[in-house]
């Protein structure tokens, strides 16, 4: 059912691909869930999270990369991943010629010196028992460079370049004597001090107050030039990204989306779920009206992502091959339920008998009726349903809908993983730029039952396919 | 406290750790209120008996095994006079010289057992919390079946079994003690390091390439020592009320050794009944006083040192006494 990308690259630009620092090759990072106690108890496990789920992509040198995602979509566990502080499950990640993946912690305290990482909250990235002069001058300790003199000048310097002067005055406070914007500054210092080459920034400037945040990209960015580092700059801000990324990748519950120059997202979105977020940066002229239409409910949880296009249930666009679903029926019914006055509520939900047969994820499933209600009944709600909103994209991927006598059985098109596919100079990981997907979705519809073909949500055709931006 | 640039590297650091120390008990230069009286009074408590302690060959006026002077034998359970300001008991041994002697015998075994539990207990706490897994399984049980013997029964047993061996002495005393404490240190010391394992500052640490006992030892351990100072004093309190038991119930240190409080006030119990209160009363007032200065000072420590029960400080400003022309409204 999963089908290979074409690219044994994947989303690699053909040119980055010569002067990659990192080459990033099907990358899985999963996390095991701790269970319930009593599954504790008996060794069970209770599943995972697909925090990073098959990614591939290159970083060249000299890059600056942008990894945008909501919260919990992975960005953060693959920026890890890439760094070797959590370890992978599957695939690879070359760094500057060497496999990362599965090396001895021995051997990757080397490589640390060339890959260093900016986290999140400054507050708390400092040992708030270690003076900035300790703190900082730490990683050349850690690798025995230089006498304790060299380092003293080496951190002053540092701290001079990353704007903490009069270093002297700097070097005996304690993290809790700086403000925010001051610690990051530190933790950028102690993150450059060993001339690394790759620098991780994981929301480098999501904790720090507004006024501080462009002077830290400000300097981040005057470092790049000077001391030639690549960055890998993960965040949820599409405008910070705009400003500070050659390329941007998109992330959802663990898989890139879409990946290309900075300009073409911003100017040419091509994925639902790009389009969706570039509508969610705020308008700073209060009367121009955008169009708004967001993407419906959250994300979903990542130990039981949908099937086929993890972001078919909020995608407008989505059609009969992006994995239609048991829980979307669920979801459908809830939010129809959420909206309507009880006593309407308690008819409908009278018509089913449990709709927790609805939890489990399947293109399949046998919804037994209420007590005495024919099946005839529930097939008439559900047909009402479709019928009041017939451009619902839900109703593209059921393929049958069977009455019998005390139940309905409900059956979804197969659901199809999405590709890799190639438009213009971004990689788009959506069927409705995959050729061999809409073929696919046509053949379906036309072969689907008259049941279901009672929706009109027209026919989707291959998307931006002329391309005139690049 | 900053420190000239030019400073050689062994002043340079050793004024940094100077300014480590200073830093950390910072709070408690900075207590108010009752916290501060209790500090103080405690401090003043415990500080008399070390004094007494220390300065005990001079202090009393008797050794604690004398019973006779000048070639004549003591009274037997005589009253407070001058010559024994607190009387002398059934072994005719002077009771004021007994406890002067005894504050010795109980500080020594106190300190010796906190050094060896905290020394035992903080570095498993640390290994076992920073690196989890099996060896963590395996120190937790076997700690929380430590934890589950009742305390005196578990020193009991064990000052039983070093008897033969090492014989009834402060060594003794002192282990059977430790053995009480160790789960104590290692249970406070790892679950704070599971959460420290979990801070930012930790992983970044991991992602400079530093070793795990580096990290434990830079990282770790400075931000969970903090909790051991009041725990330590606390315990020395418990320590003295189990080392007294122990003496009391005759397997604490024997009378040979040492003057001991608890072994005193068991020998006095006879005593009481015939209304003689001196040979009881003082070595239980002793107790109890170097019992209620150390928990002052363990319970001032643990409520300035802990940045939860903390409470800063705050003054009102007195605007009218500003000998300032401007004027603070408007």
């Amino acid at each position: 059912m999963q089908r290979k990308p074409e690219l044994a690259g994947g989303h690699a630009s053909p040119s980055a691909h010569d002067s990659a620092l990192v080459s990033i090759r099907g990358l899985k990072t999963y996390y095991s869930i701790r269970g319930s106690f009593a599954q504790r108890l008996i060794g069970r496990e209770a599943g995972h999270v697909k925090a990073v789920d098959d990614v591939s992509l290159d970083l060249g040198r000299g890059e600056v990369l942008g990894l945008v995602g909501e919260s919990g979509s992975g960005k953060t566990t693959l920026g890890r991943t890439l760094l070797g502080l959590v370890p992978a499950t599957e695939g690879s990640v070359v760094f500057d010629g060497r496999e990362i993946v599965g090396l001895r912690d021995r051997d990757l305290r080397e490589l640390r010196r060339k890959m260093q990482v900016v986290f999140q909250d400054p507050h708390a990235s400092l040992n708030p028992a270690m003076t900035i002069e300790q703190s900082v001058g730490h990683p050349l300790e850690i690798h025995k460079i230089g006498t304790s003199d060299e380092r003293r000048r080496r951190v002053a310097e540092t701290l001079d370049t990353v704007g903490l002067s009069p270093p002297e005055q700097f070097m005996v406070k304690y993290p809790s004597d700086l403000s925010g914007g001051q610690k990051q500054r530190a933790v950028i210092a102690r993150a450059i001090i060993l001339n690394p080459v790759l620098l991780v920034a994981d929301e480098p400037v999501s904790m720090l107050d507004m006024s501080v945040r462009a002077k830290i990209l400000e300097l981040m960015l005057e470092l790049k030039r000077e001391f030639d580092l690549t960055y890998l700059y993960i965040t949820h801000d599409l405008a910070t990204a705009k400003f500070f990324c050659d390329r941007i990748a998109i992330m959802y519950l663990g898989r890139i989306v879409e990946i290309g120059p900075s300009r073409a997202i911003y100017e040419n979105p091509r994925h639902p779920y790009t389009k969706a977020l570039l509508r969610a940066i705020p308008e700073p002229d209060p009367r121009r009206k955008v169009p708004r239409d967001l993407p419906r409910g959250e994300v979903p949880d990542a130990a039981r992502p949908p099937l086929g296009c993890s972001f078919h249930p909020r995608c407008g666009q989505a059609f009969e091959v992006c994995g239609w679903e048991t829980r979307d029926l669920r979801d459908l019914l809830e939010q129809r339920w959420a909206h309507q006055v009880e006593e309407q509520y308690e008819a409908e939900r009278a018509l089913f008998d449990d709709i927790s047969v609805l939890d489990s994820s399947a293109v399949h499933a046998r919804l037994r009726t209420g007590r005495g209600v024919p099946g005839a009944a529930l097939a008439g709600l559900l047909g009402s349903i479709r019928d009041e909103n017939p451009s619902e994209p839900f109703w593209t991927g059921v393929e049958q809908v069977a009455t019998e006598t005390d139940a309905v059985d409900i059956r979804w098109r197969e659901p199809l993983s999405p590709r890799a596919t190639g438009v213009g100079d971004v990689q788009v990981e959506c069927h409705l730029y995959d050729d061999a997907a809409l073929e696919e979705a046509a053949r379906r519809r036309e072969e689907g039952s008259p049941h279901t073909t009672v929706g009109g949500t027209g026919t989707p055709t291959r998307q931006g396919a002329p391309e005139g931006s690049a | 406290m900053s420190t000239p640039a030019g400073m050689g590297p062994s002043g340079w650091r050793g004024a940094r750790r100077l300014a480590g120390v200073r830093r950390a008990f910072a709070p408690v230069a900075e207590a108010r209120g009752l916290t501060r009286s209790m500090l103080w009074l405690g401090c003043a408590i415990t500080l008399v008996f070390v004094a007494i302690a220390l300065f005990a060959p001079v202090v009393a006026p008797y050794d604690f095994d004398t019973f006779e002077a000048d070639g004549s034998r003591f009274a037997q359970l005589e009253a407070p006079s001058w010559d024994h300001p607190m009387g002398t008991n059934v072994q005719s041994t002077d009771v004021l010289s007994r406890i002067i002697w005894g504050t010795r015998t109980e500080l020594k075994v106190v300190l010796v057992s906190l050094l060896f539990s905290i020394s035992i207990g903080v570095p498993l706490g640390l290994l076992s919390g920073y690196f989890g897994g099996k060896l963590d399984r395996l120190l937790v049980l076997f700690m929380d079946a430590l934890f589950v013997f009742p305390f005196l029964l578990l020193a009991i047993v064990i000052a039983f079994l070093l008897a033969d061996r090492v014989g009834q002495g402060i060594l003794t005393a002192a282990i059977a003690i430790t053995a009480v404490y160790i789960p104590l240190y290692f249970r406070v010391v790892r679950n704070h390091t599971i959460s420290i394992r979990e801070e930012p500052f930790v992983e970044a640490a991991r992602a400079l390439g530093a070793r795990p006992f580096t990290i434990i030892r830079k990282y770790v351990f400075f931000n969970v020592v903090q909790n051991v100072p009041p725990l330590a004093t606390l315990n020395a309190a418990d320590a003295i009320l189990t080392l007294a038991a122990l003496g009391f119930l005759g397997y604490g240190i024997q009378p040979t050794q040492g003057a001991e409080w608890g072994y005193d006030v068991n020998r006095a119990v006879s005593d009481a009944a015939s209304g003689i209160w001196w040979t009881g009363l003082f070595p239980g007032l002793a107790i109890v006083l170097l019992v209620v200065g150390l928990t002052l000072v363990g319970e001032g420590l643990s409520e300035t040192m802990n940045p939860v029960l903390r409470k800063r400080p705050t003054g009102t400003v007195d605007f009218s006494s500003d000998s300032g022309s401007e004027a603070a409204g408007s």
